[in-house]
């Protein structure tokens, strides 16, 4: 896990996923560098979701992929003890917001401390919710708890899966406020069907289509 | 060091996180009301002071009891067991607690521990509950009777969740999870004695055939066991019973029963573990 600035830390070569019939990823190649912020867009079914899956050791595939140089289906824990992730949806998971917090405190060695700041910022009040089961949390509650927790550990990549969906105008802007500030050694992959929210933010913008990356480009605008 | 180990395992935070989800479920609640208050019924009867072919006192509360377990308790553990697994995936919790640094093995034997204990536990706190009182109420207490039975609804619990962790990891949807469970359920009731003695007359089996049968069914072997204590005259017993216990010794026979479900449970959850971590999660 000791990575030079600048060299790849995800390195996919030749990546396919099928499921069933149906090929998802399409012999992808491409390296992500630990300085980049990647805005990953593209249509509903291009691939973005299956790719971040197969990033986080939960799919099997054909082809190279590897994080940190390891292999995310083997070394999992080791890989994902340095990635931060926010999902689409929100899972309806029934712990209450303080054992769900305790949980992660003790799966990923963090401070909840550091969870709480980031949510206080988002707009959440930790406090006030303690009690009350993930699941039945508001919409945007939940994808502001699932933020902070990814944002609140000190990790090396964070993937974003749409993460502004459930999210009102106001906590929008705080939240890519906090992505613009996060650290600048973290590889940021952000999944999203709005180029227009997330131009600020990223560095590099990769397309895809029918699982295949139909562009590549590099932006100098940050 | 080992501290930290521990606090930090996955399969102990999966298997705690469990058990607090666990005990917010109604099922849990109802499960464990339904065998407590069971036990109640059966003091407020008079059940104990009743006899039936030897069984008296607390040894009959405690066959009752066991009779019932194995009723109830196969059906409930399958039932609700058969979900987890499939239903995390189908709900995207596995998704995102599986993007978190937590093991394959540590995810699946997390959640199968949390269910043995909760699944477990109730039902031996009814029974030493029937216990304690019991004594209380100067009955004598067949200590004997109470750890064997403690032995084997702890076997049988085990069994049959590895067998539904198993059912739960390979199925695609949690209604065919679900089928799966009862039909396997179904076929092992009816092979208590139904199918053995159809199978016995019609195709004049030998009875080496219908013992073999017999004990590799969970569900006959936990309900001879129950009562290979008792009935010298075999009463009681189906014909399966009758015929494993002409065959065998009963020393012989309860070590089985204690042991054969648990590898049985065993070989399952690490079946259902294997397909689980070499499969797509999602």
């Amino acid at each position: 896990m000791t990575q030079q600035l600048n060299n790849p830390i995800v390195r996919i070569e030749q990546l396919s996923k099928s499921f069933k019939q149906q090929q998802v990823i399409d012999a992808l190649s491409v390296d992500f560098l630990s300085d980049q912020r990647i805005a990953l867009i593209g249509q509903n079914g291009a691939g973005k979701t299956t790719l971040i899956r197969c990033i986080l050791g939960q799919y099997n595939y054909e082809g190279k992929l590897d994080v940190f140089g390891l292999n995310p289906r083997k070394d999992r824990r080791e890989i994902l003890q340095q990635i931060g992730f926010v999902p689409q949806t929100p899972p309806p998971i029934k712990l209450t917001v303080n054992e769900l917090i305790h949980f992660f405190e003790r799966i990923t060695k963090t401070d909840a401390a550091a969870f709480k700041n980031i949510s206080s910022k988002l707009g959440l009040e930790i406090e006030q919710n303690l009690h009350k089961p993930f699941y039945k949390l508001s919409g945007g509650m939940k994808q502001k708890l699932l933020i902070s927790f990814a944002l609140g550990r000190q990790v090396k990549i964070l993937l974003l899966d749409e993460p502004s969906a459930n999210l009102d105008p106001q906590a929008r802007e705080i939240l890519f406020a906090q992505l613009k500030d996060y650290s600048k050694d973290t590889l940021m992959i952000l999944s999203s069907h709005r180029m227009d929210e997330i131009k600020d933010i990223v560095n590099r913008v990769i397309e895809m289509d029918l699982g295949k990356i139909v562009l590549d480009k590099l932006l100098t605008n940050t | 060091m080992q501290r930290t180990l521990f606090t930090h395992s996955s399969l102990i935070q999966i298997m705690n996180a469990d058990i607090r989800q666990n005990l917010r479920s109604k099922w849990f609640w109802t499960y464990s009301i339904l065998f407590g208050g069971f036990v109640a019924v059966m003091f407020s009867t008079g059940i104990t002071e009743s006899q039936i072919i030897g069984f008296v006192g607390l040894s009959r509360l405690m066959v009752t009891f066991m009779q019932v377990s194995m009723v109830i308790l196969p059906i409930y553990v399958l039932i609700t067991t058969v979900r987890s697994v499939v239903g995390d995936r189908e709900s995207n919790v596995m998704e995102y607690m599986l993007s978190l640094p937590v093991s394959f093995s540590g995810y699946f034997w997390g959640k199968f521990s949390a269910k043995f204990l909760v699944t477990f536990i109730p039902v031996f706190i009814a029974l030493l509950g029937a216990a304690v009182y019991g004594n209380f109420t100067k009955l004598d207490v067949p200590w004997d009777l109470f750890t064997l039975y403690s032995a084997l609804l702890a076997s049988m619990i085990f069994c049959f969740l590895g067998i539904s962790m198993f059912i739960s990891a390979v199925s695609h949807s949690q209604d065919l999870a679900i089928s799966t469970a009862f039909i396997l359920w179904l076929l092992l009731v009816a092979f208590l004695d139904l199918i053995l003695m159809g199978l016995l007359l019609k195709l004049r089996l030998d009875a080496g055939t219908v013992i073999g049968l017999g004990m590799i069914n969970p569900l006959q072997v936990f309900r001879t066991a129950v009562l290979v204590l008792f009935d010298p005259e075999l009463t009681v017993m189906g014909a399966a019973s009758y015929f494993i216990l002409d065959t065998v010794s009963r020393g012989w026979f309860i070590t089985f029963a204690i042991v054969y479900p648990v590898l049985l449970g065993a070989l399952f959850g690490w079946f259902g573990n294997y397909f689980f971590k070499t499969r797509d999660i999602i």
